[in-house]
């Protein structure tokens, strides 16, 4: 199957949250190999040019390495891996703050519900 | 590279193309977009060199297509079911193989494979899904400049139209090969294109990249071509 997009955000984007989430879910290893441009764009049915962008973007945040002849591996620093993760948990805040605050809840009144509902 | 220098063409007294001008960059996926009687096919056919334009030109890295020079360097698909019907896949790959130079038989064969082909059955007896892949497989087994192609995906099923996505990207090299495609469905076919081009009453109207209407319009593709149609719009982004 293909996977699916927005509509309204890049793809190349898209793919990028997609593959840093599958590495933070841990479906995806330090160290592992990622198919080449090519399968990978078959695959997603993308453009293998937005997947090169890809590819390019990742290696330069530092997520993969290409290893000259082998391909593309997920890169095995675990300090850059631990980053990831922290970025994308206060991404996860901050989107979430923003929704509240657009239906003018406040962070006492939700934070309040938290400890609730994790009480049941 | 591929230029378009106001093209016109009428039917009658219809003017199916009122002066395209646009340019298409090397490499790229293009869908080409527009109401039916926009102009799409006759513009696919005058860049195929296999009609001919009443004014304009369409040049190929600089040189003027002729319906010689196309035949060498173009690949063209058309939206009718062309091919002998009583032609099983095998007998239409030799008989491509026999009008084309650049035709590779390997590449054929490997495209056929891709696509789940039953290369033994004539094409009158498969189903229209399966003679869309066939004649894509007949196209792509050329290693063409340029592949031109009038509504690949018209008619076919989702999952047919998925399969045709997956194998234009597997054997087309964006290094070197341009894919230019009308096509109606531009929500399943979105995802392949680098850019969009849109014809409206016989002129380009709006010639964007995908990613950039992405990221400007609310809503995406199907509210840009809402837009475009119901007001006529100033451009998102410039394709790069």
């Amino acid at each position: 199957m293909s996977f699916d997009f927005l509509p309204d955000k890049p793809i190349y984007q898209q793919l990028i949250d997609r593959i840093t989430g599958d590495l933070i879910r841990g479906a995806l290893q330090p160290g592992e190999k990622l198919p080449s441009v090519r399968e990978y764009a078959v695959e997603a049915g993308v453009n293998a040019n937005t997947m090169q962008r890809v590819y390019k973007e990742l290696e330069g945040m530092g997520i993969t390495e290409t290893k000259r002849g082998q391909g593309t591996f997920v890169t095995e620093n675990a300090e850059r891996l631990g980053q990831l993760r922290e970025e994308k948990k206060s991404q996860l805040i901050d989107d979430f703050i923003r929704n509240i605050e657009a239906l003018g809840f406040t962070e006492e009144e939700i934070a309040e519900s938290m400890t609730r509902r994790r009480q049941r | 590279m591929i230029e378009i220098r106001q093209v016109a063409r009428s039917f009658g007294r219809r003017r199916a193309l009122d002066g395209v001008t646009a340019t298409f960059g090397q490499g790229k996926i293009i869908g080409l977009a527009g109401e039916n009687g926009s102009g799409k096919s006759t513009l696919l056919k005058i860049m195929a060199g296999v009609m001919g334009a009443d004014s304009g030109e369409v040049l190929l890295k600089g040189q003027p297509v002729t319906r010689r020079s196309a035949g060498r360097q173009i690949a063209y698909m058309a939206d009718a079911d062309l091919y002998y019907p009583y032609f099983t896949t095998d007998e239409l790959l030799r008989f491509q193989q026999s009008q084309y130079p650049d035709f590779s038989m390997e590449k054929a064969l490997e495209a056929a494979e891709f696509l789940n082909i039953d290369r033994k059955t004539r094409l009158k007896n498969l189903s229209k899904g399966n003679r869309g892949r066939a004649k894509i497989v007949a196209t792509l087994g050329r290693e063409a400049n340029v592949y031109l192609l009038d509504e690949p995906f018209s008619g076919l099923d989702p999952m047919v139209r998925e399969s045709i996505v997956k194998g234009l990207i597997r054997f087309t090299d964006p290094e070197r090969q341009t894919v230019i495609m009308s096509t109606h469905e531009l929500h399943d076919v979105a995802p392949l294109l680098d850019e969009i081009a849109v014809l409206k009453n016989g002129r380009i109207a709006a010639h964007d990249a995908v990613e950039d209407i992405r990221v400007a319009q609310p809503g995406g593709l199907s509210a840009y071509m809402r837009t475009l149609y119901e007001k006529g719009r100033e451009p998102v982004g410039k394709p790069n």
